[in-house]
């Protein structure tokens, strides 16, 4: 007997069910499409007016309003992100080893949840706050230590977070074997734990570094804008930095400003994309071996 | 007890996180408690944002300096604020929810992880690229083609962006939780003789509702607080309600963004308190949307037990 003589004729019931089916699928993949969609416009858009807008004098001179290059720009996004990632990665590296090998109480358990409040402010909030306390408090002026200080707030909980969750997967095992052998909290640390975990911390800070480069909100409040390159001072000098070319020179109305502009978005795209895509392939690779 | 020094060492930078979230709430508050006394609760419900003449000699009232004519009305800001992310999650959901299922069900496995990066990276993208792909993009298409007084500057541009920024937050957690799902679940739907598509609807999707709950209002908690792209596109309203889609709006975030060059110059620096308050005021708002979000993935209020 075949498989077909069984089968009885379709009912209009499961002919609707069928093509429900047939539909939502349909739209799923649609969904689908239209969430890479965008990101591939976005990507295509940029790159194209970016790669049209490139020349070699955009890293050797300053923006002069529509003319010239992006150097002071690149610079100081450069100064700004080292320097918060200077301050940040003690920090946030510390509290993470704090939080992993040693945060079992109350407390630990408070500081997580307030270093994922922290996370959850909205950027323009820490922007404002350090406007208030360093700019207009400490008298600083927009500045470097402003910036940095502020991007630093920014991924320092987002850094022991991340810390946090690569030490933990370091075996317990490792740790005692140190003990057993009479190290000491910090060498156990230094020499076991971290360096068995150093992948993820590595890869918190690359993310980290990818997020101060693309940030925005919080410098526009601290770090001011200037058309001249870094001079050497902290405070009292504002810097300029590459994201505030994108905002603000694609409302100019003239095309050598729009074409800046896609330049300076290409520039932070690139290094963004780039950290991330670097990272999540490597630790794919790993997860896979 | 013994002393050891490298513990309290890393105990110590640990407590500079709660210390800076607790300065920064004190801070904004201390700053921003003049402004509080003057605006009252009228801050919250007036319509009107006027800096006042700041050329004129300031005024005093209860004690404090203000521009004369000043008044500050935030309720604009907040109906943007609350309007965009609203509309945002209504286009954002079904969209990640129908691709995180296609990503789950239908895509291989082999090239799954590589369209699942994909969905990810969007959520990388800066903020202040978006809205620069808003302006070139987005912006003259709605001005074109939908928007009636040709402008494409507004709500629905910034809502957009908004819901393209939010939906790998929403799809990605999604499809964490869609590819935990026990197989026993979906076999014994696909036994009792459900369609694929029935299965996933009636057996798979109701184990996720929590998790899928929680991205949503994780993802709500990020649309609230976004600043750069919704500054670039949604037309910078100001004193006017919104009342259809291509209207300009301001949300909070974005309207503090764009507030730089008018606190500068007042002299009796009372709008930099009212930005404080107005920053105090997003801060809250994020901070209970985000606690929902994490007593949601918690489990704390999960009401079905997985059987």
């Amino acid at each position: 007997m075949s498989a077909n003589a069984l089968k009885s004729p379709r009912t209009a019931q499961e002919l609707r069910r069928i093509i429900t089916g047939k539909i939502g699928w349909a739209c799923c993949g649609v969904a689908l499409l239209l969430v890479i969609g965008p990101l591939v416009d976005i990507v295509g858009v940029v790159t194209w007016h970016g790669v049209a807008a490139f020349s070699p004098h955009l890293f050797t001179e300053n923006t002069t309003g529509p003319n010239g290059g992006l150097a002071n720009a690149i610079k100081g996004t450069f100064l700004i992100t080292f320097f918060a990632m200077l301050i940040a990665i003690p920090l946030g590296v510390g509290a993470g080893i704090h939080l992993s090998e040693y945060g079992r109480d109350k407390l630990a358990s408070a500081t997580r949840f307030m270093s994922d409040t922290l996370t959850g402010t909205p950027s323009i909030v820490l922007g404002y706050f350090s406007y208030i306390v360093m700019i207009i408090g400490f008298g600083w002026g927009f500045s470097l230590a402003a910036a940095s200080i502020t991007i630093a707030i920014l991924i320092v909980p987002y850094l022991a977070r991340i810390t946090e969750l690569s030490l933990q997967q370091v075996p317990n095992t490792m740790r005692e074997a140190a003990y057993a052998l009479g190290a000491k909290d910090s060498t156990v640390v230094f020499k076991v734990v971290l360096p068995a975990a150093s992948s993820g911390v590595m890869t918190g800070a690359l993310l980290a570094l990818a997020i101060s480069v693309g940030e925005t909100a919080p410098l526009i409040y601290t770090a001011g804008w200037s058309n001249y390159g870094w001079n050497g001072q902290f405070t009292h000098e504002p810097v300029a930095y590459l994201t505030y070319v994108i905002w603000t020179f694609i409302d100019q109305p003239d095309a050598k400003s729009h074409a800046l502009a896609f330049a300076a978005a290409f520039l932070v795209m690139l290094v963004v994309l780039a950290i991330n895509v670097g990272v999540r392939l490597t630790v794919r690779r790993k997860k896979f071996i | 007890m013994k002393i050891r020094p490298f513990r309290l060492t890393v105990l110590g930078l640990s407590l500079l996180i709660p210390a800076a979230l607790c300065a920064v709430v004190l801070f904004l508050v201390v700053y921003s408690g003049q402004a509080i006394v003057f605006n009252g609760l009228r801050f919250l419900t007036q319509v009107n944002w006027n800096l006042g003449d700041l050329y004129d000699d300031p005024v005093v009232v209860h004690g404090i300096q203000v521009p004369s004519g000043a008044n500050y009305g935030i309720l604009v800001f907040i109906a943007g604020t609350l309007a965009s992310a609203a509309i945002a999650i209504i286009i954002a959901v079904p969209l990640a929810v129908g691709a995180a299922i296609f990503l789950a069900e239908i895509i291989p496995s082999k090239i799954r992880p590589a369209l699942s990066m994909l969905v990810e990276l969007i959520a990388v993208v800066p903020s202040v690229v978006f809205g620069l792909w808003g302006i070139a993009v987005l912006v003259p298409f709605i001005g074109r083609y939908l928007s009636p007084n040709g402008s494409g500057y507004g709500l629905l541009a910034a809502s957009i962006v908004l819901a393209l920024m939010i939906t790998p937050i929403i799809a990605s957690t999604l499809l964490d939780a869609l590819l935990q799902v026990p197989r026993e679940n979906r076999e014994s739907a696909f036994a009792l003789g459900a369609t694929h598509f029935e299965v996933v609807m009636k057996a798979v999707m109701p184990m996720v509702r929590t998790t899928m709950i929680g991205g949503i209002v994780l993802a709500l908690g990020r649309a609230l607080g976004e600043t750069m792209a919704v500054l670039m596109v949604s037309g910078g309203g100001l004193n006017i309600m919104p009342t259809s889609l291509f209207s300009p709006i301001s949300t909070i975030a974005s309207f503090i963004a764009g507030q730089l060059d008018s606190a500068e110059t007042d002299p009796t620096n009372m709008s930099v308190r009212a930005l404080a308050e107005i920053a105090l005021v997003l801060f809250v708002i994020t901070l209970a949307v985000n606690a929902c979000a994490k007593l949601l993935s918690s489990g704390v209020l999960r009401v079905r037990k997985r059987a």
